[in-house]
């Protein structure tokens, strides 16, 4: 992964300085609180219901163990011995306290992490595909583009007051899109045109919240070396005319709406003229040079599929159903892609405790080059772990509680952190989390259901990515009563598609009855081998519809 | 008078903005935009004879693009990009398209909500004046400048990114 340099270190250490000076500015009073909002939440601090939270970047979702142990010491010293995994790949801590966060953020630069751009209206951590550089299907690495992209949106002069957050991941597969791309700001997809070039087909305005988008192409082809103009002509055409007159118009969705993207690509494209061979366009050297941070650890030439690994498997069906689950090809033969699900009963998704990060960063030293990775569906990943060595991998992993079986089942929840700890929600989350997780516990029963993505989010602003779930959930507020608002056929992925509302809202103690009630009707209609998301674009909302709403609509169904 | 920065100093102001409908003198004195921009014949001439003299300057508003100026921007002894709130960061675009495209070489001056943490930026993007909004310590501001020493993107006083001066 990428390592810093001189450069790299001193900018980071200077934002601590520069944060550490605000800090106290801010509490000597020389700072109002209106003014140290945008100033805190650049550093990823927001001020939650109870505490504030301190979001950390994990850039393209990359962790070794060194910095999983800071995080690990984080959780233990300064929190309440856990942090939670986001679905931007980031980290974040629920009770830091407020004049502490600067001491954090300097403790975490010495591992070289921080918390830089991780809120705010500026341009956010980049993501990609959690498999990235360990898959035989991927065109490129992509994680060299998002470090570059990394550097240059870090502080960037003109960008820091956007009119609202800015998202960009990028993919490198064709055919798959485990980043979610286009629900993103820009997504930048890696391609090879007909003379077998390397760059990039560029979307723009996708994104969740009140109106989700997917976004559209911008330009089809975009030479390698031109990234990073393009994205300052993009990024300039929304700071000048995206709106700012209201929160919920900002995003850049809106602008490409509203002059339809063929006219914001004309824009973007007149701004690119004068940009396109300036000095920000990529040498050679520099792509080679991040490049060359992300080359292939030092695999052993071993054979697939080991005596010891394939009896393991045919022994103890316990193993073999993880591997079914959590356990992926891998590019070079011998080796394997590891799934860590944070979703075990009882814990909220996404949490892991500072004994399960010392034990997963110990893990990654002994099984996976020392690497380890966050996911979007916010889990963990071992990227290289020799299948003769599985075996003892799971062991290790079931006595931490990290090795659930369920990674893409129902139970593989995407949550936000919702009203336990959000100011911002409408309603809370987690206890519908884990009213399905005690409800749904039965593993034949969730392997036999198959993949299913269910996101939850705590309002409008759809952090669990609701839109985007098969089954989505989304908590409004009734009259200052929590209800829930359940929709279907949302898709992430390659067919990525917006979710349809079901109907009238729900109260809280009906939600795992309905979610056995959309089950079962699935069940029933499905053809063999057919995913939920397939039977529903087949049969459609209408079943769902009737078994959920037996005539009349119940009272304690409410129009949402 | 009113202080402000210049050049990472302390100065006067010795500009003064006028209302649309005042009468204009020889002393320095700015316009908005939208005067200059609605101003027709004999009037016009007015302006521009001004502006030639030196004592002219203008004021882009909220919501005024620097394109809207574009050229015509580079006989004023000074422009204005005038920031309505802190968070609103057109102006950042504003003048760095003034600077690099349109090829501004007058003083380019930030005014309105211009605090502190934001000064880095605008210098950045070509800002070489900043009238802060009044509770603010210049003492402290003009230490202002120098949070980051090597930034990774190219600006308007360099516009190499870091890759090009890793050297």
């Amino acid at each position: 992964m990428y390592v810093y340099d001189d450069f790299d270190q001193r900018i980071i250490n200077e934002r601590v300085a520069q944060f550490q000076n605000q800090m106290d500015r801010y509490l000597d009073g020389k700072i109002p609180e209106e003014e140290f909002l945008p100033l805190r939440l650049q550093n990823g601090i927001y001020i939650q219901r109870y505490a504030p939270m301190l979001r950390i970047a994990v850039p393209y979702g990359m962790l070794n163990s060194k910095q999983l142990r800071k995080l690990a010491e984080v959780a233990r010293d300064y929190d309440r011995g856990y942090a939670h995994v986001s679905t931007r790949q980031n980290f974040q801590f629920n009770w830091p306290k407020l004049e502490e966060c600067p001491e954090i953020l300097g403790k975490l630069a010495e591992v070289q992490m921080h918390a830089v751009q991780t809120s705010g209206n500026c341009i956010r951590n980049t993501t990609t595909d959690e498999y990235a550089g360990v898959i035989a299907e991927e065109l490129v690495d992509p994680r060299p583009y998002c470090e570059i992209i990394r550097q240059w949106s870090t502080f960037h002069p003109e960008f820091a007051f956007l009119p609202r957050k800015f998202k960009i991941a990028v993919n490198a597969v064709e055919g798959a899109d485990r980043a979610a791309t286009r629900m993103h700001d820009v997504a930048v997809q890696i391609i090879r045109n007909e003379q077998g070039e390397l760059g990039y087909r560029v979307f723009a305005g996708g994104g969740l919240g009140r109106t989700p988008i997917l976004s559209s192409v911008v330009r089809e082809f975009l030479p390698e070396e031109d990234l990073l103009t393009y994205l300052d002509a993009i990024v300039r055409v929304y700071n000048q005319f995206g709106r700012r007159d209201n929160k919920y118009k900002a995003r850049i969705k809106i602008l490409v709406k509203a002059l339809g993207v063929e006219r914001f690509s004309e824009l973007v494209e007149a701004e690119w003229e004068h940009l396109k061979d300036g000095d920000g366009k990529l040498p050679k050297e520099e792509l080679e040079r991040v490049k060359s941070h992300f080359t292939e650890p030092d695999y052993l030439a071993l054979e697939a599929n080991p005596t010891s690994y394939t009896d393991a498997l045919a022994t103890d069906t316990a193993f073999s159903r993880w591997v079914e689950r959590n356990v992926r090809a891998h590019k070079k033969s011998g080796y394997s892609v590891v799934t860590f699900a944070l979703k075990q009963k009882g814990t909220a998704p996404g949490d892991v405790t500072d004994g399960q990060l010392f034990a997963v960063a110990d893990l990654a030293d002994k099984y996976s080059f020392g690497e380890a990775r966050s996911t979007h569906q916010q889990n963990l990943v071992l990227a290289d772990v020799e299948q003769a060595k599985l075996y003892n991998l799971w062991k290790e992993a079931k006595a931490l509680g990290l090795a659930t079986p369920t990674l893409g089942l129902l139970t593989d929840m995407i949550c936000c952190p919702g009203g336990d700890f959000c100011a911002l929600a409408n309603a809370k989350s987690l206890p519908i989390a884990e009213a399905l997780q005690n409800a749904f516990d039965d593993l034949d029963y969730l392997h036999d259901l198959g993949e299913i993505d269910l996101n939850i989010s705590g309002c409008m602003n759809a952090c669990g990515h609701h839109h985007i779930g098969n089954i989505g959930i989304l908590g409004v507020d009734k009259k200052g009563e929590e209800f829930y608002q359940v929709s279907l056929g949302g898709a992430s992925g390659e067919d990525a598609s917006v979710g349809k509302i079901l109907g009238p809202s729900f109260a809280r103690d009906r939600m795992v009855d309905i979610v056995r009630i959309i089950l079962d009707v699935y069940v029933s209609e499905r053809i063999e081998g057919e995913s939920f998301i397939e039977t529903f674009r087949r049969i459609g909302m209408a079943p769902f519809k009737a078994a959920a709403y037996p005539t009349p609509v119940k009272a304690t169904a409410t129009k949402a | 008078m009113t202080q402000i920065i210049l050049d990472k100093q302390i100065a006067n102001d010795d500009w003064t903005l006028v209302a649309d409908d005042a009468a204009l003198s020889d002393n320095n004195e700015v316009i908005n935009f939208s005067r200059w921009a609605a101003a027709e014949g004999a009037d016009k001439d007015a302006l521009i004879t001004k502006r030639d003299a030196g004592t002219l300057g203008i004021q882009l508003n909220a919501g005024d693009t620097a394109d809207l100026l574009a050229a015509d921007s580079q006989g004023f002894a000074l422009i204005n990009v005038e920031f309505p709130k802190f968070a609103d960061g057109r102006g950042y675009s504003a003048a760095r398209l003034l600077r690099e495209r349109y090829g501004f070489t007058g003083q380019l001056r930030s005014v309105g909500d211009v605090l502190f943490d934001q000064l880095f930026f605008m210098m950045r993007c070509g800002f070489n004046a900043m009238a802060m909004r009044e509770d603010q310590d210049l003492e402290l501001a003009v230490k202002g400048f120098e949070t980051f020493s090597a930034p990774y993107q190219g600006d308007v006083n360099d516009t190499r990114p870091l890759y090009r001066r890793r050297g």
